[in-house]
């Protein structure tokens, strides 16, 4: 799931500056679990936008914003409201934010900061973090990742920088991954791993491989328009 | 005779840390460096130490040379990406400045510009790699270039880090990266520098020790608290405190760790930290000038 959280009300006031007929669209995925954008809060909001003198021309929430095809068929459902809109607030995470600018002709202003992932993509709650870096590196570091446990990246070893086993960059609230990998391959008798001389990086890895760009959803959401039978 | 040339000849070697202005009055700069000439083997210039913006350390090893200094040009790997890195090393030895100091790089939130994107691209390691690349006439996309430099390369480590070990592991992958020499992390406790000396001396490579005076009780209290690997003894800090001339004390101290250290390793490295003024006189207290 992908977390957000409300930005504050000045500066979604902001945005809307000089609109007043406004269109807000909210959605039960991630945003309705982090409380940003479900039913109750799209209510809320357009309270508070007609508290602001804002005309509200119509309200809706999606089921997954971040679907283009899912999006567009909810907007057809309220055509002339849209249409009577200077603009759209979307109460969602940024994906659905882009994905909603994706299919309407109209201003889309976020509602929303999308803050960290929190490691919780797909149902496994841990605290395990992954940046997806399409060369995993876990094998020579027990299992901890290196580009995410460790603040800058380092694919090679500690900084020096640690102190008394905590990350240099915030010694409070995260330990050093280089302390814990170490530690971890100690444990399991493994520290010739740390050895290994690591080449630097391939971050053009970080790119999704062509497989995956062209996967059958991704196929059919380039054809949906013509397909479903909905109005471009 | 170059710093290559001097630790291959076995001399102890002395080095010193010169800090560029924050702004284009090199004049102080200068002025230190003349202060030092003749009495250092080479001046490291640093690289936007403590993530914090100044003249950069190839502008400044430029004029160092200039002056008739041998450079040690220090790059972190925290500013720029593989291109920007490669093609400073390139420029570096355009300028016939051939000394190079591969460093990670603090973490960008310590210094001045909190809200700046850290790259580290590469990381010390690799970026030793690279330099090694770009000698074998091809840089770190494998393509052809058109003349090839040739480095003394450098590296640091921490020898008073708890643990050791993966100091030591990360210093090994330095060294067959291609590391030549090393300076150390400030060193107060001989003791322990001497653990490290032993547990690294399968390296063979030349270590230079570490030497940052203290200038004040409270500066030697912020590193205690503050500073990775560094530790000063509660003993040393009230020997500081409890002297009348607190500037000659730490001068004295300074000296006496550079003789404690000085059997243990290749030469010393001074970091003065903002009192580049005083090291002639630490030097020639510690009886090398
Ligand atoms: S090394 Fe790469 S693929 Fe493996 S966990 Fe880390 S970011 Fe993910
Ligand atoms: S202190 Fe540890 S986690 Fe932090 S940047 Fe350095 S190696 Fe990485």
């Amino acid at each position: 799931m992908i977390v957000s959280e409300l930005k504050p009300l000045p500066a979604t006031l902001d945005y809307l500056d000089g609109e007043q007929n406004i269109f807000i669209l909210g959605c039960r995925g991630c945003a309705e679990a982090s409380k940003t954008g479900g039913e109750a809060q799209v209510l809320e909001m357009k309270q508070v936008l007609e508290g602001a003198g804002k005309r509200v021309v119509g309200h809706t929430v999606a089921d997954f914003l971040c679907d283009k095809a899912l999006v567009k068929m909810k907007l057809y459902a309220h055509e002339q409201e849209v249409l009577a809109a200077d603009s759209l607030l979307v109460m969602t995470c940024g994906l659905g934010v882009q994905a909603t600018a994706a299919v309407v002709d109209r201003p889309v202003h976020p509602a929303t900061n999308t803050i960290n992932l929190g490691g919780s993509r797909g149902e496994w709650r841990g605290s395990e973090r992954c940046l997806e870096c399409g060369d995993c590196l876990l094998d020579y570091t027990g299992g901890i990742c290196p580009l995410t446990a460790c603040t800058k990246s380092l694919i090679n070893g500690p900084c020096g920088g640690a102190r008394d086993g905590r990350c240099e960059f915030e010694p409070d609230v995260r330990p050093c991954g280089w302390q814990l990998i170490y530690e971890r391959l100690k444990k399991t008798g493994r520290l010739d791993e740390m050895k290994t001389l690591l080449p630097p990086k391939d971050y053009a890895k970080m790119q999704p491989p062509p497989s995956l760009r062209s996967t059958i959803l991704w196929a059919l959401e380039q054809k949906e328009p013509r397909e479903a039978g909905l109005p471009r | 005779m170059s710093l290559a040339e001097a630790l291959k000849n076995g001399k102890l070697v002395v080095t010193a840390e010169i800090a560029p202005p924050k702004g284009v009055n090199v004049q102080e700069m200068l002025e230190n460096a003349e202060l030092i000439k003749g009495k250092v083997d080479a001046a490291n210039v640093t690289d936007q130490q403590s993530s914090v913006m100044r003249l950069g350390s190839l502008a400044g090893c430029h004029l160092l040379k200039q002056k008739g200094l041998e450079p040690v040009f220090q790059v972190t790997c925290r500013d720029r990406n593989r291109l920007a890195l490669q093609s400073d090393l390139l420029s570096a030895y355009s300028l016939g400045i051939t000394n190079v100091l591969c460093i990670t790089g603090d973490y960008v939130s310590l210094g001045d510009h909190p809200s700046a994107k850290p790259v580290f691209d590469l990381d010390s390691v690799s970026l030793l790699q690279a330099a090694k690349a770009l000698e074998q006439g091809k840089d770190l996309a494998g393509k052809e270039l058109k003349g090839s430099p040739k480095f003394f390369l450098g590296a640091v480590v921490s020898p008073g880090a708890e643990p050791l070990e993966p100091q030591i592991i990360k210093m090994e992958k330095k060294v067959r990266a291609g590391a030549q020499f090393f300076q150390t992390q400030g060193v107060y406790e001989p003791a322990k520098f001497e653990k490290f000396i032993r547990a690294s001396q399968y390296l063979g490579v030349p270590i230079l020790a570490g030497i940052i005076p203290l200038r004040s009780v409270a500066m030697a209290r912020f590193m205690n608290r503050a500073v990775a690997g560094v530790h000063v003894p509660e003993e040393m800090i009230q020997e500081l405190d409890r002297a009348t001339d607190k500037p000659a004390k730490s001068i004295e101290i300074a000296a006496r760790l550079i003789r404690e250290v000085r059997q243990l390793c290749q030469g010393v490295h001074i970091m003065a930290i903002g009192w580049e003024k005083r090291v002639p006189a630490i030097l020639e207290a510690a009886g090398l000038a």
